[in-house]
């Protein structure tokens, strides 16, 4: 692994944050939202911002650009000095005029951060006309200039184009383009890359990389994500509640972590170096899907349009006890064939069985009783709890439809709060009372309730922080063992899929392009798009949880 | 800052998410309107107890007389006490009122959840849907009134049909969002049957909502029987409404405006308050409000 090994000691700094502290307005016992937090930022450097949620990243950065959400947020204390000016005395006009000129910023999605009813070309000029006065031909040649150096093709026609006409990638090129336009000297990308493909990321990544080079920007990167932090960082800061507990040069941080936090932080990122395979069981088969189709649009009365093949010739099965990750990029139909197998949508074609029983053509009634063989839990742990019923209501749902009686249920959910690592007195208590990860548990704990055989995890732990990734990961290995449930896990993320799958399927434009054991997908990638994934993943070649190089075996 | 939590879980279970913002305070106008509405609800309900003159009861050689302390309000053409004929006149205008408003939410509430959830359906309840929109309700009310005589159910009938796709429209917007919810798609999987997704997970997100354009029903319903009665469509003239108040007063405007300006400021009274009422509604249950403020 090649990190970053510039020194910075005689480089002059761009900012400087000098104990900053923020506190909830008008409530100054609670504990502040960040606590005496000190960064320095040089020249060309690359300073990574990395903690869980909640740990005071984005509020850091906020404050750096004046945004602190008014009326909720306000800085008590520090000084964040760019140019020798402090920045907190700056007033709202003179604050505007550090934007975009001094310090810039880069959102995490580019679709809610670009305005959906103005020209991509439009809004990049709007940066130019705020701050500078510049004849309209002057004008469009600087934006179509910033254009090509954020490598965007064709800038002629995209100068042109809406928001919704482009890709994720392209619009985040817009989002650094308009960032970069008046060569800030400073420039915050909060988690820029973390709604993007792996293979987006790569590339979005190497373009700040390859800018900052060129206009020697200064770059303050937040993150969550430690292959990203591996790659690109010259110096990483790790916050935790509110406060950074270590800093370091990446190479030293990643090697001795001094804070036992920081080994935390490390040692829950999960390797890429699959798990120790399984003997197969010789239990048989629980759901095997052949010829799977699902094709969307096509024929309206006045509609023509091409069909979409969201997923097609899709064919797997998975035994008892054994676990099968799909994985592939946005758009790549994983989604579609885990909804198809649930029957949330009904496939165009193909069969699907379960329990011996082919399901894929069953109308919604006769389907019903097959439901309890198969459960899914859901990405978003916020929205996959009704927010209106009590944590035992929701667990009792599915046994009441299948004529288990109430007592017995409620007495069963208890168990299954136990089970899956909750304090059995949560039945009585709101969804809204709990963290995301705990959420998850009641979501697996639900599915669990129907004593599924197979159990479909649909992005189940892309939504947690890494610990609790690493907690949900291991409750789902260990529900496996003790019930025998087969798991169909599908994620983006290959690390995760390296942990948890036996077998893995990759899948691209809704056709399975690889499937073997997770061993063989990782060490011996055959389609050259499974290989551009694995290259794609950051942080490849370290091993985070050991503090070393990844020693190939 | 739960001191009990059942009445906060209650809040829980009716508004979601969307709790009422912390630190919210209802202004003076709430309250007047609240106090108002409250006072004349009180009178149209108590009306035979504390009308000091039977309001339908004529007396020749009192007609149209001033106000004294017999007719405090004075009287109209048949010497009929105005006082008490403008309070029983509420009775009619607010039943209608909250009957056209709960009648039309109950049927909108249902035909939006299934025309909402089931797309075959969706089609075929929208396209009625348009259609009865398209029936102007004071027309329909002459129709029905020509075919029953007139009588409350056809005023109520009237008013309730045009409202129902306004309701069907609102609960269905509700529903084609909240049925994208993974915990909707969850309940699918553990196997409820439609009906029990519907009214347990679906229904409860479509009340706060309803609850404000239930409001905004009711004062309309009670403008749009004052309308129809005056022009001589709504209730039987023996009823006293308030419709029916100025359009008997309406010959005699000239000589005694009295006659039209009491039932009319009760008119307008009831109409402002209900709508206030609604905004504050709306106001508390907005969560976009609550999002504002955060």
């Amino acid at each position: 692994m090649k990190f970053k090994t510039r020194s910075f000691d005689d480089v002059p700094g761009v900012l400087e944050v000098r104990d900053l502290t923020v506190r909830l307005a008008g409530n100054d016992t609670a504990p502040p939202v960040l606590d005496r937090v000190s960064l320095k930022i040089r020249q060309g450097e690359t300073v990574c911002l990395v903690g869980e949620s909640g740990s005071g990243k984005s509020v850091t950065s906020l404050s750096i650009m004046g945004l602190l959400p008014k009326g909720a947020l306000v800085a008590t204390g520090g000084r964040i000095e760019l140019e020798n000016r402090n920045l907190l005395e700056l007033g709202p006009q003179a604050m505007r005029d550090m934007r975009a000129r001094k310090i810039s910023m880069i959102f995490q999605e580019p679709m809610t951060a670009l305005n959906p009813v103005i020209r991509v070309g439009d809004q990049i000029g709007e940066v130019l006309d705020t701050h500078t006065r510049l004849p309209a031909r002057e004008k469009k040649a600087r934006v179509l200039d910033i254009m090509n150096q954020v490598h965007l093709p064709d800038v002629e026609r995209i100068y042109r184009s809406y928001p919704h006409q482009l890709s994720g990638g392209q619009r985040q090129r817009i989002m650094i383009a308009m960032a970069l336009i008046l060569e800030p000297q400073l420039l915050i990308a909060d988690e820029p890359t973390t709604a993007l493909d792996v293979t987006t990321q790569k590339q979005i990544l190497s373009l700040i990389a390859e800018l900052q080079e060129t206009h020697g920007t200064a770059v303050l990167f937040i993150t969550h994500d430690m292959g990203v932090v591996a790659e690109i960082a010259d110096t990483v800061h790790v916050m935790k509640l509110g406060q950074i507990v270590e800093h370091a040069p990446v190479e030293d941080l990643l090697r001795r972590p001094r804070q036992e936090y920081t080994k935390q932080l490390l040692q829950s990122v999960p390797s890429l170096t699959p798990r120790a395979p399984r003997a197969m069981s010789a239990d048989g088969t629980v759901l095997s899907v052949s010829g799977l189709q699902k094709v969307y649009g096509a024929h309206g009365v006045f509609v023509r349009r091409e069909p979409t093949r969201a997923a097609s010739d899709v064919n797997f099965s998975i035994s008892r006890g054994r676990t099968l990750g799909i994985v592939g990029e946005s758009g790549s139909g994983k989604s579609t064939v885990a909804r198809c197998i649930m029957r949330l949508v009904d496939p165009t074609d193909g069969d699907i069985r379960v329990a011996d029983q082919e399901i894929a053509r069953l109308s919604r009634r006769e389907l019903r009783p097959y439901r309890k063989h198969i459960q899914i839990v859901f990405q978003d742990p916020f929205r996959s709890l009704n927010p209106r019923w009590t944590i035992g209501r929701s667990l009792i749902e599915g046994p009441l439809n299948i004529g288990t009686d109430k007592q017995a249920a409620l007495k069963r959910a208890a168990e299954l709060l136990t089970l899956v690592g909750l304090p059995d007195d949560a039945v009585n208590r709101y969804p809204h009372q709990f963290s995301g990860g705990q959420r998850q548990r009641v979501a697996i704990a639900r599915a669990i309730a129907m004593e599924p055989d197979v159990l479909v995890a649909d992005e189940a732990v892309s939504a947690l922080d890494v610990s609790v990734q690493a907690q949900v990961l291991d409750l789902l290995d260990e529900l496996q063992q003790k019930l025998g449930i087969a798991i169909l896990f599908i994620t983006h993320d290959l690390r995760v899929a390296a942990q948890i799958c036996d077998e893995v399927v990759v899948m691209q434009h809704g056709r399975i392009v690889e499937h073997d054991t997770a061993a063989n997908v990782l060490a011996n990638p055959q389609h050259p798009y499974t290989r551009a994934l694995i290259e794609a993943a950051p942080g490849r070649q370290w091993d985070f949880a050991n503090f070393r190089e990844l020693q190939t075996a | 800052m739960a001191a009990s939590p059942q009445p906060a879980a209650r809040l829980q279970w009716l508004f979601g998410a969307i709790a009422v913002p912390r630190g919210w305070r209802a202004g003076a106008g709430p309250i007047i309107a609240a106090i108002v509405l409250f006072v004349i609800v009180f009178l149209a309900l108590a009306a035979p107890l504390i009308v000091p003159h039977d309001p339908l009861a004529m007396d020749a050689v009192q007609r149209l007389k001033g106000p004294s302390d017999v007719h405090p309000l004075g009287t109209d053409a048949y010497g009929r006490d105005v006082l008490s004929r403008v309070i029983t006149g509420g009775r009619i205008s607010l039943f209608i009122g909250l009957g056209a408003a709960v009648v039309s939410v109950m049927i909108g509430l249902m035909i939006g959840l299934v025309s909402g959830f089931f797309r075959t359906a969706d089609a075929i309840i929208m396209r009625i849907m348009d259609s009865l929109m398209a029936i102007p309700s004071i027309l329909l009310a002459i129709a029905l009134v020509a075919l029953n005589g007139p009588s409350i159910w056809s005023v109520m009938g009237a008013i309730t049909i045009p409202e129902i796709p306004r309701v069907v429209r609102l609960v269905r917007s509700v529903v084609l969002s909240a049925r994208e919810e993974p915990y909707v798609e969850a309940a699918i999987a553990l196997g409820s049957s439609m009906p029990k997704i519907l009214w347990q997970h679906l229904m409860p997100n479509t009340l706060a909502p309803l609850i404000v354009q239930g409001t905004y029903i009711c004062a309309s319903a009670i403008l749009t029987e004052a309308i129809l009665s005056f022009l001589g469509a709504g209730v039987s003239t023996e009823i006293p409404t308030w419709g029916n108040i100025m359009a008997e007063g309406r010959i005699y405007f000239q000589l005694k405006p009295s006659l039209i300006f009491w039932p009319g400021l009760m008119l307008s009274l009831c109409i402002l308050s209900i709508n206030l009422l609604g905004d504050t509604a709306r106001d508390m249950l907005d969560p976009r409000l609550k999002k504002r403020e955060a």
